[in-house]
């Protein structure tokens, strides 16, 4: 019995790319009605429950935009895992702060932040393998895979959230209500 | 005798002269716009108030009224064509909303919650736009720019003062200052002028006020722009430098409403 209840379940990842965990922290903002979730949900890759890869789930909701290689290797796992994949917040969605660095070139950046900086001890560019390439310029998810729905906001408040994945759970075209609906 | 015309079914009474949209606004009755407003000459530019007349798309801020027009207005095909409207309007400047001061005043944002526009859809431009913030108490982002004219316009028309202007074309065109330099610090515009108050986005901005009303108790955050009286609301704004006016804490105040 346990097996079919468990098999039920709706499987739901998250992750966040170049963004600042903003998102996350409103969705566990539905504090308690998280328990009236899992009664429906259970998280394959998420931070909170720190599973490191996606497998087979029926929603992935993405919060950030793409700045280095890892970023696109992640989001292509979540779409060839994902049912349907949702773009959260405004990073996703537009490339949002982080794209604030596409004025400037990546050498400009590097530079400021490494090299030239007030405070800066033993300037150098980091180029240790393990950190992931950056890409040159900022991206939001749909120049990159298809996204099926967004979320906007910076955060997307914890009731958009409620009611986007309730919606999705009672089958139901997900909509926003005007009264959640923000950009900011 | 009155002359009328018909919109989405509704008789709606015009005078000569006036244009679909003036006639609209006196019936309030809304039409999605963003470069137009009563009292400067009409732009008919970003193209959110095409209406369908007898069949064929019109700008209804442009378009004279005339005797037995049956215009479309709000309908879902005219919602999805003016969406993707402020969808490119969005992805071919930079609107950060979340980092801009005008965020929950900017018409644009708004226009966009009206039309439920959740993303850009199209890929972003990013464009690489000149700051301005030469001026003591103004300061221009041209990022967030949507060449309305409206500012342009303001000055020329109301303030007497041709301060502004469009240059360039296609991708590399942006807004131009009328100054020896070309900075707005060297122009001859005043805080109290509307050109400094007009820009419906946050590409002129007024120095030294910035959030003073918090996010989620601005303008649209408490007001849809579909309301036709709003002008009064966002009027209030421009009194931001009337000091010693007595605000309600619960109501926006200066900056919002």
């Amino acid at each position: 019995m346990r097996e079919v209840f468990t098999v039920s379940k709706v499987r739901v990842a998250t992750t966040s790319l170049a963004g600042c965990f903003g998102c996350h922290m409103s969705f566990l903002d539905m504090d308690e009605r998280i328990v009236g979730l899992l009664e429906h949900v259970e998280f394959s890759r998420s931070p909170i429950n720190d599973i490191k890869h996606c497998d087979p789930c029926d929603i992935g909701l993405v919060e950030g935009a793409l700045c280095n290689a890892d970023n696109v290797h992640v989001l292509k796992e979540f779409r060839e895992n994902c049912k349907i994949l949702i773009a959260v917040g405004a990073c996703a969605i537009n490339g949002g702060v982080p794209a604030m660095r596409n004025h400037f070139t990546l050498q400009e950046c590097l530079e400021e932040a490494f090299l030239d900086m007030i405070g800066v001890d033993n300037p150098h560019i980091p180029n240790d393998v393990e950190i992931p390439l950056l890409l040159s310029k900022v991206h939001p998810l749909h120049e990159v895979v298809k996204v099926d729905y967004y979320l906007p906001g910076c955060p997307p408040s914890a009731d958009a959230f409620v009611k986007v994945l309730t919606d999705l759970l009672e089958g139901k075209e997900p909509s926003l209500p005007k009264s959640m609906l923000h950009y900011d | 005798m009155s002359k009328f015309i018909k919109i989405d079914g509704v008789e709606v009474p015009f005078e000569e002269g006036q244009t679909i949209m003036d006639a609209a606004l006196a019936a309030d009755i809304y039409i999605p716009h963003l470069c137009h407003r009563p009292g400067l000459s009409p732009h008919g530019s970003c193209k959110l108030c095409t209406v369908d007349v007898n069949g064929r798309a019109v700008s209804s801020c442009t378009m004279p009224a005339s005797e037995g027009m049956e215009i479309e207005n709000d309908t879902p095909a005219l919602k999805k064509v003016r969406k993707t409207i402020t969808q490119m309007l969005f992805v071919e400047g930079n609107h950060l909303c979340p980092s801009c001061e005008k965020t929950g005043d900017c018409t644009l944002q708004a226009v966009a919650y009206h039309l439920d526009m959740l993303d850009g859809h199209f890929p972003q431009f990013y464009p690489r736009r000149e700051v301005d913030a030469s001026h003591s108490s103004l300061v221009i982002d041209r990022d967030r720019c949507i060449m309305c004219e409206l500012c342009v316009r303001a000055s020329r028309e109301i303030d007497g003062k041709d301060v502004f202007a469009i240059s360039g074309r296609g991708t590399g065109r942006h807004l131009i200052v009328n100054s020896p330099t070309g900075k707005l610090g060297d122009s001859d515009i005043e805080l109290d002028d509307l050109a400094a108050h007009i820009c419906p986005v946050g590409a002129i901005l007024i120095k030294d006020h910035g959030y003073e009303v918090p996010i989620g108790r601005r303008t649209f955050d408490l007001h849809s722009v579909a309301e036709t009286d709003l002008e009064e609301v966002i009027l209030k704004k421009s009194a931001h430098h009337d000091e010693g006016e007595e605000r309600d804490p619960n109501e926006g105040g200066v900056y919002g409403v």
